[in-house]
């Protein structure tokens, strides 16, 4: 072969964009050149039992149980499913209903720390080479690593394809297209080995696959770094892809990666691909090569309402307010606190809520934009048809989901929605056509589960 | 700790563009053919721009007031058919004109149908034919103090020369806002600039109507008719301010490039075999007749259906 992968991956179609989309401030300067720095938990630790897509995990431990830190307290319900680890030594306090981001009420363990951090001894690995496809994927489900861009969804089940051999790209989601976010860009430029590491155990599960870093173009020293460390790897190539939200979203991502558009209905296997985000994959470097369980993962702590804006390395189960007190505390009130970012995160209104796996921001706002403007009728602009990346016609959906006509709703491709938030951002009648479409997507998914 | 702050589903930032704000770059983008019109034809021209603009906002107040709904007048869109309303009239129609027009185009276009957003036809156009049906002579006298005569438009259409330059310029008769092709470009680009509308709607209307005109009008590529044509009337008033009225234009993209197109095709038509010289404003309210079916022939194919290897 005279002519290297990368070459080739570049000649197969990517777009480098998609179709729509929406450039919002990004506030990345906050926080993006403050390293990642490790904080540890003061007070107690909350894992609730589902933090992930699919079955929640059951809690193998007793109230009054001493735990050590990387020790299984809930186990994976079936195949669709998650396991927990403790992140530190301690007394488990409680096993109840506490809040989430979302606002529900989640069985969950709760750990007393007891500020020794003992750890449990980890099984020895095997090296990458010498273990079977079949060990890679249980390790990586036994560590308990979910897709960590906000999904959840469980990492080894993606890495399943009923047909491994029709798996052409291996794509990391390095695009981190959200605003506010750094955590992933500090995790490139800090440790760009294990996420290409990472990598290399993923594409070690597929033969013919290629691996895509599909970076944003906004972040050229990431790109710099990425490129000069695979410069040598037949298998691995680093894509540019150009500044936009929602450019992460995995659809978005995998047109502008590879030219294949896959619709709502189907996976990315489909067009013979698999997306991991990069705390994803650095999770699966450290699973496999080091038989560590998902325990940290990596929290921007930002805003304009925030003193020191900050990317923290955090042990799952950790308060926020703890993250918030970390960073210096509020310089001002901040009217809104988001968990995850402005486009797709969610509103808190108590900040007593445990780190999950997928939350990857904390989000503090002096001002509230969307309390500020009071919705007004809508006037047929069409900004909403022209930035939606599922080219669909929100403001019509809208007013289908609003009057609660599934049918309408439903024939004009209402669950192409991908809920990326473009269209209530451009609205200049500041409708909420995201929530409206939102809400009618929940209830069409919960009756179908039902059938 | 909790119950004071706001929570609301995502997205929580919001672009800065508003209603407002888009009706405002609108009125700012007509000024330069307002203005004109006013150097144009004098003083009067500028009474029946504030008449039509009062009438306007007086009529959508009363009409909120008296239906207990919350006054709308912030959002300015009653201001852009008032300023709209008035550039489509002569200048020697008497004041009470645009009063009636004011209150047709808000009370009985507009407000009837469900307010903002409702009505399924440009308001300022829709009271414009109102006009033109009830009192055709008033309407169509275009003698002022500048003019006497017929217009560029109608000369044409008695095989009449025409001098181009005064009607791109806009030194001729017709209504108040119609005549400067210039002024109405100066006020198109800016609104092109600021993203306020865009070219598919005003491009597939103008070209189509060219064409249109090419195959059909008997004079073929005949480069002065064709440029007195499109600088004539109010056809560029009405590709670039009134066909790409938000409400009454398809919201899909190429609902808005059929838009375009049946428009250019309806003026070439009226233009060319109607009685009259003019077409521009029935062809676009036959246009908003006919949005919600050119909307539902459009609907978007969604991203990735069914799947599409590289």
């Amino acid at each position: 072969m005279t002519i290297s992968m990368r070459e080739a991956g570049y000649e197969m179609g990517a777009k480098l964009t998609f179709h729509g989309g929406i450039h919002p401030y990004d506030g990345k300067d906050l926080s993006k050149d403050k390293p990642i720095r490790e904080i540890l938990p003061e007070g107690d630790l909350v894992y609730p039992v589902s933090q992930h897509i699919g079955a929640p995990a059951q809690p193998i431990v007793q109230k009054g149980d001493r735990v050590l830190t990387g020790q299984m307290i809930a186990q994976a319900a079936g195949f669709v499913s998650a396991p927990v680890f403790a992140t530190v030594s301690g007394t488990v306090k409680a096993i109840e209903p506490r809040r989430v981001v979302t606002g529900d009420m989640v069985l969950s363990i709760v750990v007393e720390n007891d500020g020794k951090y003992e750890e449990v001894e980890y099984d020895k690995v095997k090296p990458l080479p010498e273990m079977t496809k079949q060990e890679i994927r249980d390790r990586i489900a036994w560590a308990g690593i979910v897709g960590m861009g906000g999904a959840g969804f469980p990492t080894h089940v993606k890495l399943s394809p009923k047909d491994p051999d029709s798996i052409d790209y291996v794509i990391v989601n390095c695009a981190e297209c959200e605003p506010y976010l750094t955590s992933d860009y500090r995790r490139m430029l800090e440790e760009p080995e294990k996420l290409i590491e990472g990598l290399k155990v993923s594409l070690a599960l597929f033969d013919h696959a290629t691996g895509i870093l599909a970076v944003e173009d906004n972040k050229p020293e990431c790109i710099k770094l990425l490129k000069n460390l695979t410069k040598d790897e037949e298998r691995i190539c680093v894509r540019v892809l150009r500044t936009k939200y929602p450019q992460g979203a995995e659809r978005q991502l995998i047109y502008a990666a590879t030219g294949r558009a896959i619709d709502s209905t189907m996976l990315p296997a489909d067009a013979g691909c698999v997306v991991n985000n990069v705390d994803t994959v650095v999770a699966i470097h450290h699973a496999v090569n080091e038989g560590k369980p998902l325990m940290h993962r990596i929290v921007t702590v930002t805003g304009d309402a925030i003193a020191d804006p900050c990317n923290f390395k955090v042990r799952i189960g950790t308060n926020y307010a703890e993250l918030i007190e970390k960073a210096g505390g509020f310089v001002s009130e901040p009217e809104k606190i988001v968990s995850g970012g402005p486009m797709m995160g969610f509103g808190l209104f108590d900040l007593n809520v445990p780190t999950t796996k997928t939350a990857s921001a904390l989000l503090c706002l002096t001002h509230d934009e969307v309390s500020a403007m009071e919705p007004g009728p809508c006037i047929g602009c069409g900004r909403c048809v022209e930035v939606c990346p599922g080219r669909v016609v929100p403001s019509r959906l809208a007013d289908y989901a609003n009057n609660f006509n599934e049918e309408a709703f439903l024939k004009c491709n209402g669950m192409e929605c991908c809920e990326c938030g473009c269209c209530s951002f451009v609205c200049p009648a500041k409708r909420q056509l995201t929530q409206s479409i939102k809400s009618m997507r929940k209830l069409v998914l919960a009756k179908r589960k039902k059938r | 700790m909790s119950d004071y702050r706001k929570v609301s589903s995502n997205p929580h930032i919001r672009s800065k563009v508003t209603t407002r704000s888009i009706m405002l770059s609108v009125i700012i983008a007509l000024l330069p053919s307002a203005c004109f019109g006013i150097y144009n034809f004098g003083f009067r021209a500028l009474l029946l721009i504030l008449i039509s603009i009062l009438s306007c906002e007086l009529s959508e107040m009363v009409f909120n007031r008296i239906c207990h709904k919350d006054s709308s007048a912030g959002d300015l869109s009653a201001v852009v058919t008032g300023l709209l309303l008035a550039l489509n009239l002569p200048v020697s129609v008497p004041f009470w004109m645009p009063v009636i027009g004011g209150v047709f185009a808000i009370v009985v276009v507009k407000m009837l149908f469900g307010g903002l957003g409702q009505n399924f036809m440009n308001p300022a156009l829709g009271a414009r034919c109102f006009l033109l049906i009830s009192f055709t002579s008033l309407m169509t006298n275009f003698d002022c103090d500048t003019y006497s005569g017929a217009t560029p438009l109608a000369l044409l259409k008695g095989g009449k020369e025409t001098d181009l330059f005064s009607m791109v310029l806009g030194r001729t008769a017709g209504t108040i806002g119609e005549t400067s092709m210039v002024a109405i470009l100066i006020g198109a680009c800016f609104l092109l600039y600021l993203g306020v509308i865009d070219l598919r709607i005003p491009g597939s209307y103008l070209l189509s109507f060219v064409l249109f005109l090419v195959l059909f009008s008997g004079r073929g590529l005949d480069f002065g008719y064709l440029s007195a044509q499109l600088a004539g009337g109010g056809l560029m008033l009405g590709a670039f301010f009134m066909a790409t009225d938000y409400v009454t234009r398809p919201i899909t993209r190429n609902g808005q490039y059929l838009f375009g197109i049946f428009l250019g095709i309806m003026t070439g038509i009226f233009r060319i075999f109607g009685p009259s010289a003019e077409g521009v404003s029935y062809a676009i309210i036959l246009g908003n007749l006919l949005v919600p079916l050119m909307e539902k022939i459009t609907y978007p194919r969604p991203f990735g259906k069914g799947g599409e290897k590289a």
